[in-house]
């Protein structure tokens, strides 16, 4: 059977991870620097300008799910009455909280629990339940909570927009000063979104990589290398980490190595990993000789409007541009130009039961799609932590048939 | 010289079935059992089983593809392919047109639709739910203390169906009680059971095309090609052979191998 392959840069990344969950747990243990706890796609810029060290649950809950303890937990949260339907991050991060669990402990040594944060800041462009989640944190340790509140279904992001959300992260840099007497630094947001930006540019070049064909890397080398991209930006590490695996992928490319050996189908992914299977699900495209070379989720660590000369709106408009926050016609814009970059074959469609934002094949798009363009697509049941809603015997027999149906057609 | 043969193996949830065809395709015989717990031990006994109604050697059988969900299990396979292929195989070969072929099996409902060309355009599967499948019709003959094979002959007896409105198994089970305790009559009720199959069957995608049933539920239903045809207002035709149609399938693969 092929073997996955393993980039080296993967070590260097292990390392840079390990970093920031030390530097999170040293500022706890000294009281100094605050901490605060962010959205995946939250205002982090904005938080380490103000001398804030960052921690971001989503990477906690993504731990959980692809260390497969997730489900473990879940049920502790189900039980103090958040339903099974709502997003799994939330419910094996809080269940495990419960239970007194975290993968950290078992991966870092020293490193005893979750970081408990001075502040907790959201934004709503994901979803409603992040806000959910972090609010539930803030009752129960009575920390301050807050957040900006995002426009959702934006068809072009108009300047409204982008005045409403700068207005809400000026105000919102008001309030953590008052709350935690940081300050904001206007030249270190400068250069922390100067920083971002790079680090965006960066992993936009890194996930283009997957154009050539072969394609040196797949969507799930991409799940696990976005790790310095969700927690890091804003900082030089994740700059230099992405400068130096975009050299090792450039090598690839230069001598021709193939993440899947034989590559004859190329795949885009939509929705959210399944985390506690992406090592299985990598092994059975590669057995398809399949490449996954391109998915809107690690996408979602692109942002090209950031400017340092302009932060408070860049900021807003890079949060504003987000996928996930869009309207239908701008999605299946969007596909159709991937479609063009990365020259895929057909779409696969995770309906992730418990993140109705992340599955976009609810509403008749996957079928508009190949009404309009051809583009064949298959979707599978499963979800991003929770694997008691994933039907994995159905999935490998939709996906393995959606194959010899693309077979049929080269 | 001794005759060459080729063979499908589909060890499916319930059922594993096996198909024997010629060079020219014909099915020469099949065989089906039990899938049981052993899928390895119910492949090999309807492999014997065919085998030895052609009263033939295995050697004699030149390829052999195995499909289903225990499609790996098959040690002896030379190839393997979905379900999905296979249905669409077989299916295709009796109606060499465009097709929608609509397989209710006993866990899972699959809908394939092959263009004029016999190439596979897209296909449905049902969600992680066996309602409206074949493991739904077994629950509800078994809280009825109905004989899976008088289901049929009861259902067309019926001259005032119910409606059984949930798409759960279990909560099917629960409306049917409280049905029988209002005195409803046990055929009205079967033949709604089985109206509510053919309505889960369609809600998983549109319908084009002349309609081929496969599948060992309507192997033994006939009633739900009728009522399939009532409500999609298309000819619907049940495939020869339609339990072993995916055997078959196989069996036509390993012969074009």
């Amino acid at each position: 059977m092929a073997e996955i392959r393993k980039l080296k840069a993967a070590k260097l990344m292990k390392k840079v991870m390990a970093d920031h969950f030390y530097e999170i747990d040293a500022a706890v243990k000294a009281g100094n620097p605050k901490v605060a706890w962010c959205t995946s796609v939250g205002p982090a810029e904005l938080l380490r300008a103000m001398g804030f060290v960052v921690y971001f649950p989503e990477n906690h809950a993504a731990i959980l799910g692809a260390s497969r303890t997730a489900t473990d937990y879940i049920p502790a949260a189900n039980a103090i009455g958040y339903s099974p339907e709502i997003c799994s991050y939330l419910t094996a991060d809080v269940g495990a909280y419960l239970k007194g669990f975290t993968p950290l402990a078992k991966i870092y040594e020293g490193i005893d629990s979750i970081p408990k944060p001075d502040v907790l800041v959201y934004n709503t462009n994901q979803c409603r339940d992040v806000k959910d989640w972090f609010e539930w944190y803030a009752r129960r340790w009575n920390v301050p909570c807050l957040g900006i509140e995002s426009y959702v279904n934006v068809g072009a992001v108009t300047d409204t927009h982008v005045a409403g959300i700068s207005g809400q992260f000026k105000k919102l840099a008001e309030d953590l000063t008052a709350i935690t007497g940081n300050k904001l630094d206007m030249d270190k947001l400068a250069e922390t979104v100067w920083l971002s930006r790079k680090c965006s540019d960066l992993w936009r070049d890194v996930l283009e990589m997957a154009t050539r064909k072969p394609s040196p890397l797949t969507f799930f080398d991409g799940t696990i290398h976005m790790g310095p991209a969700v927690v890091m930006r804003g900082t030089q590490v994740a700059v230099d980490y992405y400068e130096t695996l975009l050299k090792e992928l450039q090598e690839w490319v230069d001598e021709g190595v193939a993440a899947v050996e034989g590559e004859k189908y190329r795949i885009y992914w939509e929705g959210m990993p399944i985390w506690g299977k992406l090592r299985e699900n990598a092994q059975l495209f590669l057995r398809l000789k399949t490449a996954v070379v391109a998915s809107t989720y690690c996408n979602s660590w692109i942002f090209s409007a950031l400017d340092g000369d302009d932060p408070w709106d860049s900021m807003a408009r890079a949060y504003t541009e987000l996928f996930i926050v869009r309207d239908d016609d701008y999605k299946e814009d969007y596909f159709l130009k991937m479609k063009k970059l990365f020259d895929y074959d057909g779409i696969i469609f995770h309906d992730a039961k418990t993140c109705p934002n992340n599955s976009n094949c609810r509403y008749g798009l996957p079928q508009r799609l190949q009404g309009k363009a051809g583009i064949p697509f298959v979707t599978i049941d499963g979800d991003l932590n929770d694997l008691r809603c994933y039907s994995e015997e159905q999935a490998i027999t939709k996906i393995e048939a959606f194959i010899e149906q693309l077979g049929e057609r080269k | 010289m001794p005759a060459e043969f080729y063979a499908g193996i589909d060890v499916g949830s319930t059922t594993t079935k096996v198909a024997i065809v010629d060079a020219a395709g014909t099915l020469l015989a099949e065989a089906v059992d039990k899938s049981g717990f052993d899928f390895a031990g119910a492949a090999e006994t309807v492999f014997s089983r065919a085998l030895a109604v052609l009263d033939a050697d295995r050697l004699q059988v030149k390829r052999v593809v195995s499909t289903g969900y225990g499609r790996r299990n098959v040690a002896f396979a030379d190839e393997m392919r979905t379900e999905i292929f296979c249905h669409a195989a077989g299916a295709y070969h009796y109606f060499p047109e465009a097709l929608t072929i609509i397989d209710i099996g006993g866990q899972d409902n699959k809908i394939i639709r092959v263009n004029a060309g016999g190439e596979r355009e897209n296909f449905a599967m049902n969600r992680k739910c066996a309602a409206g499948t074949g493991a739904f019709i077994e629950e509800i003959a078994y809280r009825l203390g109905i004989d899976l094979g008088s289901l049929n002959g009861l259902a067309e007896k019926s001259e005032d169906e119910v409606s059984i409105g949930s798409f759960c198994t279990v909560f099917s089970c629960t409306e049917i009680l409280g049905l029988l305790r209002r005195g409803t009559k046990p055929e009205d009720i079967v033949k709604g059971v089985f109206r509510s199959v053919v309505k889960r069957v369609l809600e998983m995608d549109s319908i084009t095309g002349k309609v081929v049933l496969t599948g060992g539920v309507v192997a033994y239903n006939p009633i739900i090609a009728r009522m399939m045809a009532e409500m999609t207002e298309r000819e619907v035709v049940v495939a020869p052979h339609p339990q072993v149609i995916g055997a078959y399938g196989a069996a036509l693969t390993a012969r074009n191998l």
